[in-house]
């Protein structure tokens, strides 16, 4: 459960400053998957990454899980991004020259998992996000673009994260791959019940998710779910 | 994270780039080894300089015609071309001054030898029958001159390995032969075992005639090139050189503060100077050796930084899943304490083996130390923290957000 409330975030002082945010609301139920659509410079960005952990906002408040996130330090949003958060980024997803398997274990390692336990859930996460058990001992720079985004799917779920955080999970791949990774997304919705979000700039690739937040100059401008959308919405 | 998934990860980070991480592992190499080799060779040259000081003879103090003049590089008048030392003062120490073991009195100069139909130019020195015990010298085959043959004024001589070889063919039986000295006939009765050539001057080119026959048909006179005392253990050495002095001013009439007319060289200072010469020359080749340690130290810096630089969207990948800048810091730092391990121990390896080859070379008998391995590994580590300490640092600072958008 995420509930963020009246978030700014200003980079820079002074005369340079710059707000990215300017006071972004809304709360994401456990088992929903979101997709966070905005053009370039809309702040979806820098909604990514205080929702991922990465960055704290400059006020307001995130609570995930109950837990208030937003004045954390370093050391404390390390282990909330280990513990509760799942990333699929758009490129430079893997380790290089490592394989399949110990890039999905990385999360587990860090966490201090033991190595039969991490395995087995390593294997686990890989069959949920469709790698078949033969690509394994692969290298990750041995795989196609397609499968290495289900690698970084399967990586995202090992921890049992509260929130898997796709940034343009798509963004380097052709529609058709695109299509076979926004699918296994919606299964891991619909199945396993996981709570996704989705960034991106695409309406296309927004529309697999069952609940838009449309962000423009840092302000959410739209927010509609998947029965309301009957058309297409577009603010002004 | 475990040291085992620690050491992965360091394995894979190295291995991935194996020429740069050889070529860093060689400038630590290159470094602990000069620094393995060059010491022992060093500490070697050292003791092997003691060693010829110590083969001189133990417990020695040499006495020499001519004014005082310490150990070490000064204009010297000449030994044995003053005329001060006699029999008498060789026999007064002898039964006067305690603690001495034995004297041993020496007239030497050199002269033309012929021994059929070879000849050569070489030190003849006349001593005295205690001088094989004072001069630590030892007699190989035959005899050595007896107070007998000193007294009766016979013309033996005893032949150093050297001269042997120089007067007579490989093979040929020394003993019993005959040698001429400045014209006059020598009865070969005995040789000596090899002392080994120490700097400036080959102790075992050498020919050995009674003092007595040296001083009545080759000197012409009875005055005494050297005056050799031993005393009888390292403590009474001082004591010895102070009556010794005292004995020999009273005996030539010197004023107490006046310049002597002889000198006294104690073994012990001769080695104090020696040994403070080699030591400064081991510390000379270990600075310059630890210089190319020191280099080898910021190769391993430079390559760190590099591999930050990039590596950087791997870190924020890391950062981005759960690692703290700890495990980050903890990654790097071990990288590099791993390089200069490996290039510590291979370094540890190729020095002995350097040192152990110019050993066989026969060289310098280099000593190698258990002390300096023991630096030379603890350096390496200490240089892989301490170079690699600021490149972690870098990483695990990253900003994940930055890290990520790095291009």
């Amino acid at each position: 459960m995420i509930e963020i409330k009246d978030i700014t975030k200003t980079y820079g002082s002074g005369d340079t400053a710059f707000q990215a945010l300017k006071g972004v609301s809304f709360t994401i139920d456990d088992g929903e998957f979101v997709a966070i659509m905005g053009p370039s410079g809309s702040g979806k960005s820098t909604t990514m990454h205080i929702l991922g952990c990465l960055d704290t906002p400059t006020s307001g408040t995130y609570l995930l899980d109950g837990k208030d996130v937003s004045t954390m330090d370093d050391e404390e949003l390390a282990d909330i991004r280990k513990d509760k958060i799942g990333f699929v980024f758009q490129s430079f997803n893997l380790l290089p020259r490592t394989t399949v398997l110990r890039n999905v274990m990385l999360p587990l390692i860090y966490a201090g998992v033991g190595e039969e336990e991490r395995e087995r859930r390593a294997t686990e996460s890989l069959l949920a996000a469709g790698l078949s058990e033969t690509h394994f001992m692969h290298k990750s720079n041995e795989l196609s673009g397609g499968q290495i985004q289900r690698v970084a799917i399967a990586r995202a779920l090992v921890n049992d994260p509260s929130l898997v955080l796709a940034d343009e999970p798509t963004g380097n791949l052709d529609t058709k791959t695109g299509e076979i990774v926004l699918g296994t997304f919606q299964k891991l919705n619909q199945e396993h019940g996981r709570t996704i979000v989705l960034i991106t700039h695409e309406p296309d690739i927004a529309q697999h998710a069952k609940r838009i937040i449309t962000v423009r100059d840092g302000l959410v401008v739209s927010d509609i779910n998947h029965n309301q959308r009957i058309a297409p919405h577009h603010d002004a | 994270m475990t040291l085992k998934d620690t050491l992965e990860e360091t394995y894979a980070a190295l291995s991935a780039n194996k020429v740069r991480s050889g070529l860093t592992v060689l400038g630590i190499v290159i470094g602990i080894s000069s620094v393995i080799a060059l010491v022992s060779i060093g500490q070697g040259a050292q003791s092997s300089v003691s060693a010829s000081i110590q083969s001189i003879g133990s417990n020695l103090l040499i006495v020499m015609p001519g004014s005082q003049r310490g150990p070490g590089f000064q204009a010297s008048a000449g030994r044995g071309s003053a005329k001060t030392l006699t029999q008498g003062d060789a026999d007064a120490i002898a039964s006067t001054v305690s603690s001495v073991q034995s004297v041993a009195s020496e007239i030497t100069g050199r002269y033309q030898v012929t021994a059929a139909g070879t000849n050569t130019n070489t030190t003849v020195d006349g001593v005295s029958s205690s001088y094989p015990q004072v001069r630590n010298v030892q007699v190989d085959e035959g005899s050595f001159i007896s107070d007998e043959q000193n007294q009766s004024l016979a013309k033996v001589a005893v032949l150093g390995p050297t001269t042997v070889s120089d007067l007579f063919a490989t093979g040929t039986e020394a003993v019993g032969q005959t040698i001429r000295i400045k014209g006059m006939e020598f009865k070969v009765i005995g040789t000596t075992v090899s002392k080994g050539g120490s700097g400036f001057s080959n102790q075992d080119d050498i020919i050995y005639i009674p003092v007595q026959t040296a001083a009545r048909f080759l000197s012409g006179d009875s005055h005494l090139s050297t005056i050799d005392i031993q005393a009888t253990d390292a403590n009474s050495m001082t004591q010895v050189q102070t009556d010794a002095t005292t004995l020999l001013s009273t005996r030539h009439n010197i004023a107490s503060g006046a310049s002597a007319d002889f000198s006294i060289l104690n073994q012990a200072d001769i080695l104090a100077t020696a040994s403070s010469v080699t030591q400064t020359f081991t510390i000379l080749l270990g600075a310059v050796a630890g210089i190319s340690l020191l280099v080898g130290g910021i190769g391993i810096m430079n390559m760190m930084l590099t591999t930050v630089t990039e590596r950087t969207r791997e870190i924020g990948l890391r950062k981005a899943i759960g690692a703290k800048k700890s495990d980050i810091n903890r990654q790097f730092l071990i990288e590099a304490v791993t390089l200069t391990l490996i290039g510590g121990t291979i370094g540890v390896a190729l020095g002995s083996g350097i040192s152990l080859l110019v050993s066989a070379l026969g060289v310098v008998q280099t000593s190698l130390s258990f002390s300096s391995i023991a630096l030379a590994f603890g350096v390496s580590a200490a240089i892989g923290i301490a170079f690699g300490y600021y490149p972690a640092q870098r990483a695990a600072t990253l900003n994940p957000i930055d890290a990520l958008r790095y291009e």
